[in-house]
């Protein structure tokens, strides 16, 4: 359901003012959520300062900076530090993205991170992605294949191996569905971007053969049908993919088959 | 083994936080004129039937859609109605698959609203 503002929980409130590091010549303001699941408080912003000329040039290296240095008790997720894990995603300077590959140059002003929209917060910066997994699950994220399976490999043209470029590249970081507002109000039952990506990167791989039940399964008038062509997951992805394109080409080809 | 406490999860920030950039504007502003249409129509409609009713409820009627109120109501409406359409045609290129890359989409998005701004300003001139 639509609802524009936040629930009485959720509201954010103005939070520490964390001190300045000392005898630096570059300062950074941050401004972060904040939320600890143990204190019963309402989320907050905090304000960091950090010391540009002994940073490194993203905004993870800021946020690991922060975590040593001044903070230990900032939470967030992070691991392969190149943006081929997913996850650091983020809400940062109003748009979703990787902290690991989103340069701290191309935000103006200060510097201001969230975690992903319209998501329940497990802590500071990590939102519970269980619902987001549970939805690429059932896209059966597999090869599901009938006849007998072949002695050595099951194999395919290098034009149906092109096919999948630009679609088997997703991380899985949430970033797109997370930016859908579609996805904000129905997300109990649209699967979103992300999942309906992996969905059509299933439907065209020309080794599958269950097509027909991959879309059977989707032709409901809120897993597929909810996306309305916005454009906010292709605008935010930090890996470049367009999940708005392979939405589109699911929807022709529900046509195609009624047709 | 320590007790798991329940708590009340927040919602993270969404609205109050993203971006707002053309391709989400393009698309509230089509909701926003689709549903505003429909009470102008609705305003419309009840002037009509004013004129059919009698001189003096039409004198009331014609009074109200002719004040500046009503006037601005008409105008926003011709805007709404050049902006809908526009951006009608843009999700009908959208849906045979096509434009569906950011700067394509980007471009078409802001057609759409410099489109019906243009649009408007010539009906006036025109009727």
């Amino acid at each position: 359901m639509v609802q524009f503002t936040l629930p009485k929980n959720s509201k954010i409130t103005t939070g520490k003012t964390w001190p300045k590091p000392e005898g630096a010549k570059t300062l950074r303001k941050f401004q972060i959520y904040r939320w600890n699941p143990d204190d019963g408080q309402n989320p907050r912003v905090d304000t960091y300062f950090v010391d540009m000329d002994r940073c490194g040039p993203m905004v993870l290296d800021a946020l690991i900076k922060i975590k040593n240095e001044i903070d230990p008790t900032l939470t967030f997720r992070r691991s392969c530090r190149e943006g081929i894990c997913g996850s650091c995603a983020m809400n940062i300077d109003g748009i979703n993205t990787l902290a690991c590959i989103y340069g701290m140059d191309e935000i103006k002003g200060d510097v201001k991170i969230y975690p992903l929209p319209h998501m329940p917060v497990v802590k500071d910066l990590i939102p519970d992605l269980t619902h987001f997994y549970a939805q690429h699950a059932s896209i059966m994220p597999w090869l599901e294949t009938k006849t007998n399976r072949p002695a050595k490999e099951w194999r395919q043209s290098i034009e149906d191996r092109e096919k999948l470029d630009g679609l088997y590249e997703c991380v899985m970081c949430a970033s797109c569905s997370t930016s859908c507002p579609s996805y904000w109000w129905n997300g109990d039952k649209y699967l979103g971007p992300a999942a309906l990506l992996h969905a059509y990167r299933w439907i065209i791989d020309s080794r599958d053969e269950a097509t027909g039940e991959r879309l059977d399964d989707l032709e409901d008038p809120f897993k597929l049908y909810r996306c309305h062509t916005i454009m906010n997951c292709t605008k935010t992805c930090p890996k470049g993919l367009n999940p708005a394109k392979a939405i589109a080409e699911i929807k022709k080809l529900m046509v195609e088959r009624t047709v | 083994m320590a007790e798991t406490k329940q708590v009340e999860r927040p919602l993270s920030p969404h609205l109050q936080i993203y971006r707002p950039q053309v391709t989400s504007i393009s698309s509230i502003l089509t909701r926003i004129t689709g549903n505003a249409l429909v009470v102008a129509a609705v305003m419309i409609v009840w002037w009509l039937l004013a004129a059919s009713t009698s001189d003096a409820y039409f004198d009331l009627a014609n009074a109200v859609v002719m004040s500046w109120f009503g006037k601005l109501v008409l105008v926003l409406s011709l805007w709404a109605v050049w902006y809908h359409y526009l951006a009608g045609l843009r999700h009908f290129y959208f849906d045979a698959g096509k434009g569906l890359d950011i700067p394509t989409a980007e471009r078409l998005g802001w057609a759409c609203i410099i489109g019906s701004v243009v649009l408007t300003g010539l009906t006036l001139l025109l009727i």
